[in-house]
């Protein structure tokens, strides 16, 4: 071989074996690099409980409720299959919106309600205009799809 | 003819420098064509109102990013394999560039994120990958420079571009590979959930950023060779002339 293929094969070879490598650790460390844990496994319990994590899903329609003398709100999340009651006080982000996803910090007291030190807006991918949307929704087409922001949200891996 | 005529860093200098004017004069035309898209035409956005408009400076450039990256690494594999000299001063020429798409990505994803997350960074997957690729282009140039031999330099830094290169699927893949803030792709090879003037605007811009890209490259490459071949009787004799 001339010393320039032999280059081009180490370096291709390299590469080869450092996207395998990358791969494998990548996986080896799959369920750390979730910012966020879905509804359904906190039902399950598969979520620390001694120390605080984000859940994520869609804001439950008809489950808000704002305090009306401080800025305490309740409210549930849901992914379709379970729902975690989460209560925050603090100001919510603009596109905090029942049926919209979101993403709350915090952990689980002892009465199962999860007690949130961050609430964030999680929006999706879709960009319309209001008209569009408005004429979506007439079909019967929500915006809110079941999966939100196109990683789903039902289904924890 | 010759394929390779331009391959030699006295012939190509001279080819860059007169290219250069064109790519940036082709940057700023699409700049104000798709800043009028984007600004004046695109209709407002159901969801976010008038702030999703950062997207026609944030995804162009978080878009440049990686593609500079990419063809970066190109460069420095090229410039291992054959040890052309070209190669390695075009890999150094793109990486400020690179770097400077990266921190536009990063900054108005920043101002992005506070109206409408809620916050201007979190860790997450998408967000720490992209910061993960300005570490490398500012580590690809510190490297570069560490050496008293220039060609070594090259060398090193063309190691360490080429093992950044992992990260690059990372960060496009990462919105549906893990659990996320940041929103999956609004563009994908399958197609668009956008809205088709928002979508032409972004693409307009897209186009300029990356004509901005080539010409800001030719001009920096210009200074890389002359530096690089100063002591050769080309370079001195530009000076006399």
């Amino acid at each position: 071989m001339k010393p320039r293929t032999k280059r081009a094969v180490a370096i291709v070879g390299g590469l080869a074996a450092l996207g395998v490598a990358a791969a494998l650790v990548l996986n080896a460390f799959q369920s750390n690099l979730v910012f966020f844990f879905t509804p359904t496994q906190v039902a399950k319990k598969e979520v620390p409980l001694d120390r605080n994590f984000r859940v994520g899903g869609l804001v439950e329609g008809g489950t808000v409720v704002r305090h009306k003398d401080a800025l305490n709100v309740s409210f549930k999340i849901t992914d379709g299959a379970e729902s975690v009651p989460v209560t925050y006080t603090g100001i919510l982000p603009d596109l905090f919106k029942e049926g919209k996803g979101v993403v709350a910090e915090g952990r689980v007291g002892t009465d199962g309600v999860f007690k949130a030190s961050q609430v964030l807006a999680k929006h999706d991918e879709n960009y319309m205009p209001p008209e569009a949307a408005e004429a979506l929704k007439q079909a019967g087409h929500p915006m809110a799809k079941e999966n939100f922001a196109g990683q789903g949200g039902g289904n924890p891996r | 003819m010759n394929w390779f005529y331009f391959s030699s860093p006295s012939t190509f200098y001279g080819l860059a420098g007169r290219l250069a004017p064109w790519f940036f004069v082709a940057a700023a035309l699409l700049a104000a064509w798709g800043l009028y898209l984007g600004l004046l035409v695109a209709p407002t956005d159901a969801q976010q109102g008038e702030v999703y408009r950062v997207i026609f400076i944030h995804v162009p450039t978080a878009w440049m990013s990686m593609f500079l990256y990419f063809v970066m690494a190109c460069y420095c594999g090229l410039s291992l394999v054959f040890n052309t000299r070209l190669s390695a001063m075009m890999a150094r020429a793109i990486a400020p560039t690179g770097a400077l798409m990266t921190f536009l990505a990063l900054w108005t994803g920043a101002f992005w994120g506070r109206p409408t997350w809620g916050t201007y960074w979190v860790w997450d997957a998408r967000l720490t990958s992209e910061l993960v690729l300005l570490f490398l282009y500012f580590g690809y140039m510190a490297l570069a420079n560490a050496f008293e031999d220039p060609r070594r330099g090259d060398r090193a830094a063309a190691l360490l571009a080429l093992i950044g290169v992992v990260n690059l699927p990372i960060i496009y893949f990462s919105v549906q590979w893990w659990n996320t803030l940041h929103q999956g792709s609004s563009v994908s090879f399958k197609g668009t959930s956008m809205h088709v003037t928002m979508l032409t605007g972004m693409l307009v811009m897209s186009a300029s950023a990356w004509m901005y890209a080539i010409g800001a490259t030719l001009v920096r490459v210009r200074s890389v060779i002359l530096e690089r071949e100063r002591r050769t009787a080309w370079v001195r004799s530009l000076g006399a002339a």
